[in-house]
């Protein structure tokens, strides 16, 4: 279940996103649950506040369906942590997902633009 | 979903909590570098990453399989609601340990004796023949060797046919420092073991060559005789043995489990080179089983209607009395066990009645914690609480004790069938009876079917009652009527009918037991003992020798002291039917074609009717005289003397033998003596009597009657007969009482069984009711009370508990009666002397049953009606 604080009402239209957000982020480098969070939160300068809790289940989603996979490894500051990594069928999911989401972003803009004028 | 995850959720869990430690652990730093405080930090982190336990519950959730979730709950569940009542639950277990044990046993020997398929290459082309003769009782008759060789000529319908001759016995001499032994054995043509389709363990089988009269004797040994006798050494092939006094060849040993024709069949000789060619020529010589195996395209009717017609033309060509005009076939394994048939099957269907009995019992039993939680449950069912899942409960319940008491069941049928092993040696493939694969997984299918009846009778009287009612009626003291116990009355009504059921096939076959000890024999069997000894041709060869052997044989037994009597004959009442002739009264007209007179035949010396006190009613015994030279005389029984001359004195008549192998002169009938059974449960027949004088018969049985203990007098005799030929075996050494207790085994084990599960069924019924008159009593304790304490007298209160009690053995009862009425049709084959309707099994069995129903609800109603009304209304 994708829920980003704020937009927990239009949920329905984002179902999914959260998952497409994690693949994104994956894409740069293996990297635990934290620093996923961060990546997510400054990367959208802070607009999509990830409600830090629900990145979990996405992810063990994720790790299910064999997008991604998982290892223990040493954190920055050298704790144990657990680190995701893209998989081959992740990368090609996150190509589908991102295809997908430019589509329904160029028509609900179509739509608003006309609005909006 | 996947099964993997859904065991290693603990794991995952563990793991999961570890990450999000860590994670809180990081942000946490991050807000202290930030500058927060560390309440602070530690308070913002947890803000911005919401409930870690929520989180959790919701992986968890997702790891779950409900299915599996839901019944391991409703198991552990069960398990320890049942721990909670200790005396219910071993009551319970019992019960149905009884039942699927009673069950499983059961199945087990119906499994291995009557269903699985014989040991031999395709057994369903095996066929046994025989000649059909007019007797419902028993139609099968022995084939005789000269219709066999004509049946196998014209037959196009079988591949082979092959002769067995179960009945002889051979005296094995006694070789380095081995006692002698007498031995069963059959004769069979060369064929026998290609036509089963076996094949010896060690050694060769017999050929063509073998059967033949001038061929070398030769002999093959069964597994066991050659492990016992001759230490299973292979060094046997090739040697030989003596038999009867006379060299065979061991050619072959036949395999461990190979039974045939008699479990008890020691030896194999081939029967053209045992039996002299007249005897292989005769037609009414009727002596052979004929196994024969169908051609693959071949069906079993038309092959036996082929040879139907080929004996009809035989009894046309040779019109006598004594060749049948018909032949029957079946199937090898119908013909092996069709003695066996009804008795197992009627055992298997009270096994059935007592699994049943079990089952509404333990039903009965939940029912009754049923209401004793129907407001629990009617709190949960308020609260929401789904039907389905009450259902469930109670399934788990019963199916926790089912499985518990199929595990115990199965123990107990493992003994069981430890003990019917040894009990029954004589049932057929009785060797064979072992609990496998296939009975463990009956036992999980009864168990599981059991444990889902006795749960769904009550499960389905959980939902679907008005919920508001149900908790009004359990806050107030309010009785809940006598109407709600319906259910559980309906029940015991079906328990007690099915016990009634037991009881009366339990009644009638102990009765006719006992009608079976009870059989006049026709002589004395108290302190009267037994043994038999056949002298071998080859010694003997001469018949003065043999009458000279049993001349000083009987002089030196009576010269024994503690001996009141003995005398010699062929075959003693009770020892089997031993043979038949047909006669001709010489001074009658000739009988019409097609009748006859026949007349079991014995050979016996003068002292044996004074031996076994067989009165002589007319005439005299043989005189000493008429012993060496036979003297052509005959003594008669009773009823032959009834049958063959009515309304005339037989006495200086005469009978002529109609037998190829018997003497032709006229035989004078010189007495008439009274009638003896051939065997206990067999009706008299007519019986003729000569003079033992050894120019026929080489065998007799020794009887030797005593005034008390004699069984010390079995070594003495048989030290008698040690000194006259060493070589001489003695075999079936046994009291009159103890042959015939053998042969009513059948009839004591199966009415002894029936018994005991109709016990075990009283005893289930009788603690059913006075249950549910306990629970109705404990129920309406504040009816009670009121009643009382408005002037009800205690008589009337014991009435109308006992009323209520008994009214469902009423019902049972005469339930029971009726279906008691139809179900001994079904044994009625295995009754003697005893109708199936018997009326006075009937009425004892409904006395009985009515005197322990109210028993057993005596006591609930006795305590009811001295129920202290105070004390009881005040408790509410």
């Amino acid at each position: 279940m994708a829920r980003a604080k704020y937009t927990d009402k239009s949920g329905e239209m984002l179902q999914g996103t959260l998952d497409m957000l994690v693949l994104r982020t994956l894409v740069t480098g293996d990297a635990h649950g934290h620093t996923i969070a961060k990546v997510i939160e400054r990367t959208s300068e802070d607009v999509l506040e990830v409600e830090q809790g629900s990145l979990y289940p996405a992810l063990h989603r994720l790790e299910d369906r064999g997008w991604v996979s998982s290892y223990w490894g040493a954190s920055e500051n050298n704790r144990k942590a657990k680190f995701y990594r893209l998989t081959a069928a992740g990368r090609k999911q996150l190509v589908a997902e991102t295809s997908r989401w430019r589509q329904m972003a160029r028509a609900i803009g179509l739509v608003m633009g006309e609005g909006l004028e | 979903m996947s099964l993997r995850r859904f065991f290693n959720r603990k794991r995952r869990d563990a793991e999961l909590t570890q990450e999000i430690e860590q994670h809180l652990a990081q942000e946490c730093e991050e807000n202290l570098a930030r500058g927060m405080s560390e309440v602070d930090a530690r308070r913002q982190a947890y803000l911005k990453f919401g409930s870690p336990r929520r989180v959790r519950e919701e992986i968890r959730q997702v790891n779950t399989l409900a299915f599996f979730d839901n019944v391991w709950r409703d198991l552990r569940y069960a398990v320890r609601t049942l721990g909670r009542t200790p005396g219910f639950t071993v009551m319970a277990v019992l019960v149905m340990a009884l039942g699927i044990g009673a069950n499983t046993a059961l199945f087990t020997v119906v499994r291995s004796v009557l269903l699985k398929p014989l040991p031999y290459a395709d057994p369903e082309r095996l066929v046994m023949l025989y000649e059909r003769v007019k007797d419902p009782k028993n139609p099968d008759n022995v084939v005789s060797p000269a219709s066999f060789v004509q049946w196998q000529k014209a037959s196009t319908g079988f591949e082979q046919m092959a002769l067995a001759h179960p009945w002889a016995t051979y005296n094995v001499s006694g070789e380095g420092g081995q006692l002698p032994e007498k031995v069963a054995a059959a004769l069979c043509s060369w064929n026998l073991f290609s036509t089963l389709g076996v094949q010896p363990a060690v050694g060769r089988s017999f050929q063509a060559a073998d059967d033949r009269p001038e061929a070398n004797a030769t002999v093959m040994l069964s597994w066991g005789f050659w492990k016992r006798r001759f230490g299973g050494d292979p060094a046997i092939i090739g040697k030989e043995i003596f038999l009867n006094a006379k060299s065979h060849t061991v050619i072959g040993v036949m395999p461990a489990w190979f039974a045939f024709p008699e479990t008890a069949t020691q030896l194999w000789a081939p029967v053209y080179h045992e039996k002299t060619p007249k005897t292989m020529q005769s037609l009414d010589n009727h002596q052979f089983y004929v196994v024969a195996r169908l051609k693959p395209d071949a069906t079993l009717a038309r092959a036996v209607s082929e040879l139907d017609a080929v004996q009809r033309q035989i009894q046309k060509a040779n019109p006598s009395p004594s060749i049948n005009d018909g032949v029957n076939g079946r199937l090898m394994l119908d013909d092996v066990v069709k003695d066996y048939k009804t008795p197992l099957y009627t055992l298997l269907a009270a096994t059935g009645c007592v699994l049943l009995i079990a089952c509404l019992n333990v039903a009965n039993l939940l029912v009754a914690r049923a209401a004793a939680r129907r407001k629990e449950v009617a709190i949960r069912a308020a609260l929401g609480g789904n039907r389905w899942r009450l259902i469930r409960e109670q399934l788990a319940e019963s199916i926790v004790l089912a499985v518990a008491g199929g595990g115990a069941g199965l123990m107990l049928a493992y003994g069981g069938i430890a003990w019917l092993r040894q009990a029954r040696h004589d049932l057929t493939r009785v060797d064979g009876i072992h609990i496998d694969a296939v009975v463990v997984l009956f036992v999980a299918g009864i168990t599981l079917a059991s444990g889902a009846l006795a749960g769904l009778i009550p499960a389905l009287g959980v939902g679907g009652r008005r919920v508001l009612e149900t908790l009004q009626e359990s806050s107030r003291a309010h009785s809940e009527g006598m109407s709600r116990a319906r259910l559980r009355k309906g029940l015991l009504a079906t328990e007690v009918g099915l016990t009634v059921v037991l009881l009366i096939a339990a009644g009638l076959l102990l009765k006719s037991y006992r009608r079976l000890r009870s059989t006049d024999m026709g002589c004395a069997i108290d302190n009267v003992l037994t043994m038999q000894l056949a002298l071998p041709e080859a010694r003997y060869k001469e018949p003065v020798q043999k009458a000279v052997f049993f001349e000083q044989l009987i002089a030196r037994v009576r010269a024994l002291p503690g001996v009141q009597a003995a005398g010699l004959v062929t075959a003693a009442p009770g020892q089997g039917w031993w043979g038949d002739n047909l006669v001709a009264v010489v001074e009658h007209p000739p009988m019409p074609k097609g009748q006859y007179l026949d007349a079991a035949e014995r050979a016996a010396e003068p002292g044996y009717f004074a031996a076994m006190q067989i009165p002589i009613l007319r005439g005299r015994t043989f005189r000493e005289s008429e012993r060496p030279d036979r003297g052509n005389v005959v003594i008669i029984s009773q009823m032959a003397a009834r049958q063959f001359f009515p309304h005339e004195d037989p006495i200086g008549k005469h009978l002529r033998l109609n037998a190829i192998d018997a003497p032709r002169d006229p035989l004078e009938i010189v007495g008439v003596v009274g009638d003896t059974r051939y065997y206990v449960s067999e009706d008299v027949k007519p019986m003729m009597y000569w003079p033992l004088s050894g120019d026929r018969f080489g065998n007799a049985t020794i009887v030797v009657r005593s005034t008390h203990d004699v069984e010390s007098l079995a070594l003495p005799v048989q030290r008698v007969i040690g000194d006259l030929d060493r070589d001489l075996p003695v075999s079936h050494v046994m009291t009159m009482m103890q042959l015939i207790g053998q042969s009513t085994v059948d009839a004591s084990f199966n009415s002894t069984l029936i018994l005991a599960f109709a016990v075990i069924a009283l005893v289930l019924a009788a603690v059913g009711l006075y249950g549910v008159l306990s629970y109705l009593a404990t129920q309406g304790r504040s009816e009670i009370a009121i009643r009382i304490a408005l002037g009800a007298q205690r008589r009337q209160v014991l009435r109308m508990m006992l009323l209520n009690g008994l009214a469902p053995a009423w019902v049972g009862l005469s339930l029971g009666l009726v279906g008691g009425g139809f179900a001994v049709r079904l044994i009625r084959d295995m009754l003697y002397g005893v109708k199936p309707l018997d009326w006075s099994v009937f009425a004892e069995v409904g006395l009985m049953l009515l005197v322990v129903s109210v028993i057993a609800c005596a006591v609930p109603a006795w305590r009811a009606s001295r129920l202290d009304p105070m004390e009881a209304l005040r408790t509410e």
